[in-house]
């Protein structure tokens, strides 16, 4: 305990806790590059607004599951720690998912069982696991916001493309024209791509974006 | 100084520069490289790369050709209600509607193969020359153009050079095209509208004509309506469909052409064949009309009762299910790719069954897609690896037990 006044106190945003919020962002990015929650990231991002209230509700969950779990690390048997890690989560997620179904019903629908589970969401239970566990709350907490800002990132790029190309709107405003009354680009003959709104082009978006990474970023590709 | 002393004269000047690859490229339509190996023992063959494409393209030709003559026979059919096959007008309408088709295709394709080509500063592939042959022949005819464009540009990137250009593609990339364009447009690829030129103006109604429509016999059956064309329309293909795949006849010519100069797998043709009549069986006796179909007794009430709305696919004879749709044409150009197909002979013909097993099934149960032969032989592509692992163990294994009982 001796030791601790020689420690000289961290300031709140030192450049290692700015790091923990940024790194997330692009070189260590939960869904690019650990490959983490990719099943949401498929799944809901065929409208931008679903993606962003999702990131939205990642962000809440994590970033507050992640201080709960530091405040408690000391306190939680590391035999049970899953259980009580799930407790947490649990109750995060369902203060979210009410509110989203008390004040935006109608995207909740949409959203369906993906907000119920952010629960099994391997981000969330990553970062308790990797993170809050071995820190304190503040940079748990910053953490929290890092990694959940990484991973709204990817949804909000992805849901853009699908949302655009998809149904030629962006958070449901007609960006090329209206396609029933043949306006503007769909004057011309174009037509929504509808693929886009199919799983299989999320991956193929989601797997150009990680490409693009890599290309420029040569130190993530992996060698096997 | 001949032409060909003059292009290996500016070969040299373009060496080491952006526009070597480009040039190459050009240049072996013509003349064979004047690069030769020098170690190593190799066979002498004038048979390159190119040549075996163009070698498949020939065998498109004439498919291409009776595709235009078609396209404009079954336009003015629709329209006058009568019409005489031969006849230059015909071939006018078809040309002006498929030559289009055919440039977008190359155009995008190849330009979208020197771009890599250069970049990467590799050889210009051959591989895009069959594609691109093949994409204007599994399209209907009124596709706009500029969507063909996005599909090939998509098929080519994701589908070829992502994975590291020709030869190295798992999956078929003019089937990928067309699976691109179907997902993406399935009103502008599916229906009863699209398959004769005009009949799509007649929905948005641009010049008048909303009578025009033609529907394919596989669309006819999903729907539980009786076929009206005869045997011998369905086999000569007198009928509406894709540009290239109406015609069986035609197919069968190419496919023996291929088989004959032994680049198209007989083991594929010949097992989806099989595995498509095999099907066909399965589905008639569930309807019960396997008897009639083979041309002996009468139909009894089977599983599926008419009321189903798998009996008109069902009640199919199962030989007519081999002359419509873009089977054959699948079978023949497609599934016998060497590079997305299996390479072992047994893989081969297992590979071909299922493909032929899948495309009837997938076409009876699906009628969302009246033609399963596209979904089939993606999917058998993607399995072709797994098939060709598990035929060499097993050779594998068969050895190593030959051999301890020759030596215990």
């Amino acid at each position: 305990m001796a030791d601790n006044k020689n420690i000289e106190k961290e300031p709140l945003f030192s450049k290692k806790n700015i790091g923990l919020v940024m790194d997330p962002l692009t070189d260590s990015n939960p869904i690019t590059v650990q490959v983490l929650g990719i099943c949401s990231a498929l799944a809901i991002t065929a409208e931008l607004k679903a993606s962003v209230i999702m990131a939205l509700s990642v962000m809440f969950v994590l970033a507050a599951g992640n201080v709960v779990i530091s405040l408690l690390r000391n306190v939680i048997p590391s035999s049970i720690r899953i259980i009580a890690q799930l407790v947490v989560v649990a109750a995060l997620v369902i203060i979210v998912d009410l509110t989203l179904k008390a004040y935006v019903p109608d995207l909740a629908k949409k959203l369906s069982v993906f907000v119920g589970l952010i629960i099994t969401n391997c981000i969330i239970m990553g970062r308790f696991e990797a993170f809050a566990l071995g820190n304190g709350p503040w940079k748990s907490f910053l953490d929290g916001i890092g990694n959940a800002a990484g991973y709204g990132l990817i949804l909000v790029i992805v849901g853009f493309f699908r949302e655009l190309l998809g149904s030629g709107k962006l958070f449901g405003f007609q960006i090329f024209g209206d396609p029933v009354e043949k306006t503007g680009l769909y004057a011309l003959g174009y037509e929504n791509n509808g693929f886009m709104l199919l799983a299989p082009m999320a991956l193929i978006t989601l797997g150009l974006i990680i490409g693009f990474q890599r290309s420029r970023n040569k130190s993530l590709i992996e060698t096997n | 100084m001949g032409l060909k002393q003059n292009l290996h004269n500016l070969k040299e000047k373009y060496r080491g520069t952006k526009f070597e690859q480009g040039f190459n490229a050009l240049h072996t339509f013509l003349y064979l490289p004047n690069i030769t190996t020098h170690s190593g023992a190799h066979v002498r063959d004038a048979a390159d790369l190119k040549r075996v494409m163009n070698t498949v393209i020939m065998a498109m030709v004439p498919v291409l050709i009776f595709g235009m003559f078609n396209a404009g026979y079954q336009h003015n059919l629709a329209i006058n209600g009568v019409a005489e096959f031969l006849t230059m007008d015909n071939f006018v309408v078809g040309l002006k509607k498929i030559l289009p088709l055919l440039v977008v295709s190359y155009g995008v394709g190849l330009g979208i193969e020197f771009i890599f080509a250069t970049v990467k500063k590799h050889e210009v592939e051959e591989g895009y020359l069959v594609t691109g042959m093949l994409v204007p022949l599994i399209v209907p005819i009124d596709l706009p153009l500029w969507m063909l464009a996005v599909a090939v540009a998509f098929g080519v990137i994701i589908a070829k050079e992502l994975f590291g250009g020709t030869g190295m593609n798992v999956l078929n990339p003019a089937l990928t095209i067309r699976a691109f364009l179907f997902f993406n447009w399935a009103a502008w690829m599916s229906g009863d509208k699209v398959w004769v030129h005009g009949a799509v103006d007649g929905i948005t109604k641009m010049n008048g004509v909303d009578a025009i429509s033609g529907e394919t016999i596989l669309g006819t059956l999903a729907a539980n309506r009786p076929v009206t064309y005869s045997l011998q329309d369905m086999f000569f293909g007198f009928i509406p469909g894709s540009v290239g795949e109406t015609s069986t006849f035609l197919i069968l010519l190419g496919g023996a052409f291929l088989i004959f100069t032994g680049i198209g797998s007989a083991r594929i043709m010949i097992s989806s064949i099989v595995g498509a009549i095999v099907m066909g069986i399965i589905f008639n006796s569930l309807a019960g009309t396997l008897m009639p179909a083979l041309g002996m007794g009468e139909a009894v009430s089977g599983v599926i009762g008419t009321g189903s709305k798998f009996f008109g696919l069902m009640s199919f004879p199962f030989w007519q299910h081999l002359m419509v749709g873009g089977l054959a044409f699948g079978i023949v150009y497609m599934a016998t790719d060497p590079v997305s197909a299996s390479q072992t002979n047994r893989g081969k013909i297992i590979y071909g069954f299922l493909i032929g097993f899948l495309s009837i099934l997938i076409r009876v149960f699906n009628p969302a897609y009246p033609e399963g032969v596209m979904m089939a032989i993606l999917l058998m592509n993607v399995f072709a690896p797994t098939i060709d692992h598990y035929v060499v163990q097993a050779n594998v294994k068969r050895r190593m037990k030959r051999l301890k009982t020759q030596t215990a």
